[in-house]
């Protein structure tokens, strides 16, 4: 007889750029010059585009729209690392990952504007139409991660969730037949702090969201969401990985929604200005461009440059979004099935 | 040409079409070293390897959820819920991504899937292992709902399904499983999905059935000229072949073992008195289990549609 501790573990945080733009030099990751500076385009493109779409709505020419402001680099770090045959699986609050794959922009505005052809992915990009009910895409990354096996390919399958997402039931069965199988999955969790109005400890008693991985046999990794090195380190490792047939990994990345849950939230009503204020000192491409200016990388005319650059680029987005004819009514019924029911060809009488 | 049961000739069916095509793959609980728990998968863990006959932990959304992402990236899943009543909790899976990813996707992905399930009352069977529940699925428009009632028709059927550019709920009648012996050609042979088939002809009056109820139904019309439509396809079902029937012989008996209330006889009825109310001579009669919930096994025959209440029922329309 005896008592001893038959399994134990660790979580291993990753940090590599600071909030003053000091990096880490023995952690960080292969970039280029070139590389960090489109890494940095993207987060200021993605800052735009953010804005423009909550103006977009207040202007009542989006609907409801879910925005990214302060998770820019979670985002686009773990993007920037995928190849394209990569398979992704997002949530509805992945406008920036879209945007970092090559996702026509105006066909992101073009969904939140109401109007399903958004989602009409373009055929040289392997990503799924966001996920509206939470943690469900999980499965999908597991399945398409189990044929990418059986058919032997390199494929990896990438899914995108929130600390919400964790206590889905989708969540544990998704993690729970990655491991069995160890799958060439990726869980990637924004763990921006509120689902809604529920605080992340209200989520979750675990300590860290990353820890729940070790449950399922994953190896689980916490990184700052909002370093989009770490992110970025982190990610190339997961894939790195599942390509070698080393099965799936979780990475929560650690960041803050500053904004709304949507544009039909008020977050005001249940957290802190000062919790909010002291996240905004956290943000993750003020310590990039620190980290830049300090390399050489970074002057005002670039910045000056790069912003016109991204505000063109949101311009010309809008100015094709709203030269889009709105849909016919007859499309409500050409993708249910493959073909049109007997019953559907009727119906479309009415139009 | 062989004499087969419904197990056998859906297993014989999955065999065949996973043959002649690799992209094909069965996933479900203890679908592959057990061969199923009815034997419908059986040999089949053999022949083609655990990667293509995937024993899932159990885990029925997971199941649901992970055939939708290997349909998207382009394999054709045949994933098994091991009871009807065991996929609740896939629905969400079912109906919020395996029906819409065609429609949300444009087109781009689509879920080629056959969801094949176990269902029905008969066997004195435990709690929710008698569920006939096709009407929820039949309500959501992206998915298809089949259902055999033979063991050459289930061969037929499931090789449309599994061919099928959408979903597909294959729902496997468990009273049948064993019951009837049939010839089932080897080689392949498809049923169309969304027609249904007049299994006999008569003039008086129109009973339409599916699954296991259709041999109560076919019991219960002797002595009366009577057409019997075997409906096979729930969603879409074959409007065509039902009013034409009912403009023939202006009365109607619905049989199905589910409750009445918003049972899919609901909506043939609803259909008949929209586009065929001017040939009725009688009211449309629905002989169905009842609106409560399938009790076991000691009152299981008292709910389940009885050749009584079936007859009763068609004496009923013939008074007009």
């Amino acid at each position: 007889m005896s008592e001893r501790i038959i399994e134990s573990f660790q979580i291993k945080r990753i940090e590599i750029l600071d909030e003053r733009g000091d990096a880490d030099e023995t952690l960080m990751p292969a970039l280029s010059d070139s590389d960090i500076r489109r890494i940095y385009e993207l987060l200021l493109l993605l800052r735009t585009f953010d804005q423009r779409a909550l103006k977009l709505q207040r202007e009542g020419r989006l609907g409801t729209y879910a925005p990214i402001l302060g998770q820019e680099a979670s985002q686009v770090g773990s993007a920037f690392a995928f190849e394209k045959t990569d398979w992704i699986f997002p949530s509805y609050r992945e406008s920036g990952v879209y945007i970092t794959i090559g996702y026509p922009i105006h066909m992101i505005l073009q969904y939140w504007a109401g109007d399903e052809r958004g989602l009409k992915i373009p055929d040289d990009l392997n990503v799924l139409p966001i996920s509206i009910p939470v943690g469900t895409q999980t499965l999908h990354a597991v399945g398409t991660a189990m044929a990418s096996k059986y058919r032997k390919e390199k494929t990896a399958a990438i899914t995108y969730f929130g600390d919400g997402g964790t206590s889905t039931g989708d969540f544990h069965e998704g993690l729970n037949i990655a491991g069995v199988f160890q799958l060439p999955v990726i869980f990637i969790c924004q763990n921006n702090q509120w689902a809604i109005s529920m605080p992340r400890s209200k989520q979750s008693a675990s300590k860290t969201l990353a820890q729940k991985a070790y449950g399922y046999g994953i190896e689980g990794l916490q990184v700052d969401g909002n370093d989009v090195f770490a992110v970025y380190k982190a990610t190339e490792y997961a894939l790195r990985k599942a390509r070698q047939g080393e099965g799936p990994t979780f990475i929560e990345c650690v960041t803050y929604r500053i904004a709304d849950h949507t544009t039909a939230d008020d977050a005001t009503r249940y957290r802190s200005k000062e919790e909010v204020e002291m996240w905004k000192t956290k943000d993750p491409m003020q310590r990039l461009k620190l980290f830049m200016e300090k390399k050489g990388l970074w002057t005002a005319q670039y910045q000056h440059e790069v912003e016109e650059k991204a505000t063109s680029m949101i311009d010309e987005a809008v100015k094709t979004l709203e030269s889009i004819e709105p849909p016919q009514p007859r499309e409500m019924f050409a993708y249910i099935y493959e073909k049109l029911t007997p019953r559907q060809t009727k119906q479309l009488k009415d139009f | 040409m062989p004499k087969l049961n419904m197990v056998q000739a859906i297993n014989l069916a999955l065999k065949e079409e996973m043959k002649r095509d690799d992209s094909i793959v069965i996933l479900g609980e203890d679908v592959g070293r057990d061969g199923g728990v009815f034997r419908t998968t059986e040999g089949l863990y053999g022949e083609f390897g655990a990667e293509r006959v995937i024993d899932t932990p159990l885990s029925e959304s997971g199941i649901i959820g992970a055939a939708i992402g290997m349909a998207a990236y382009g394999l054709r899943p045949v994933a098994e819920i091991q009871f009807m009543g065991f996929i609740y909790s896939a629905i969400d899976q079912t109906f919020s991504h395996a029906a819409r990813i065609r429609y949300r996707s444009r087109g781009r992905y689509t879920c080629p899937m056959v969801i094949r399930t176990p269902y029905g009352a008969g066997v004195k069977a435990l709690e929710l292992h008698s569920e006939s529940t096709e009407a929820f699925f039949c309500h959501m428009p992206g998915i298809k709902v089949v259902v055999p009632s033979t063991p050459y028709h289930a061969k037929g059927l499931l090789i449309s399904s599994i061919r099928d550019p959408d979903p597909v709920i294959f729902l496997e009648a468990m009273r049948l499983y064993r019951l009837i012996k049939e010839d089932v050609p080897e080689g392949e042979y498809t049923i169309p999905l969304g027609k249904a088939r007049i299994v006999q002809e008569g003039n008086d009056v129109t009973v339409i059935s599916w699954g296991s109820m259709l041999h109560r139904t076919l019991q219960s019309v002797e002595g009366y000229d009577a057409e019997v439509i075997d409906l096979m396809t729930l969603s879409p079902f074959d409007e065509e072949t039902l009013l034409n029937s009912v403009k023939k012989t202006g009365r109607v008996v619905i049989v199905h073992e589910a409750p009445k209330t918003c049972g899919f006889g609901a909506e043939l009825s609803a259909t008949i008195a929209e586009d065929a109310m001017l040939y009725l001579k009688a009211p449309i009669l629905r002989i169905t289990g009842y609106d409560v919930l399938v009790p076991l096994a000691k009152l299981e025959d008292h709910y389940v549609p009885s050749v009584e209440r079936i007859r009763k029922a068609i004496e009923e329309v013939m008074k007009y």
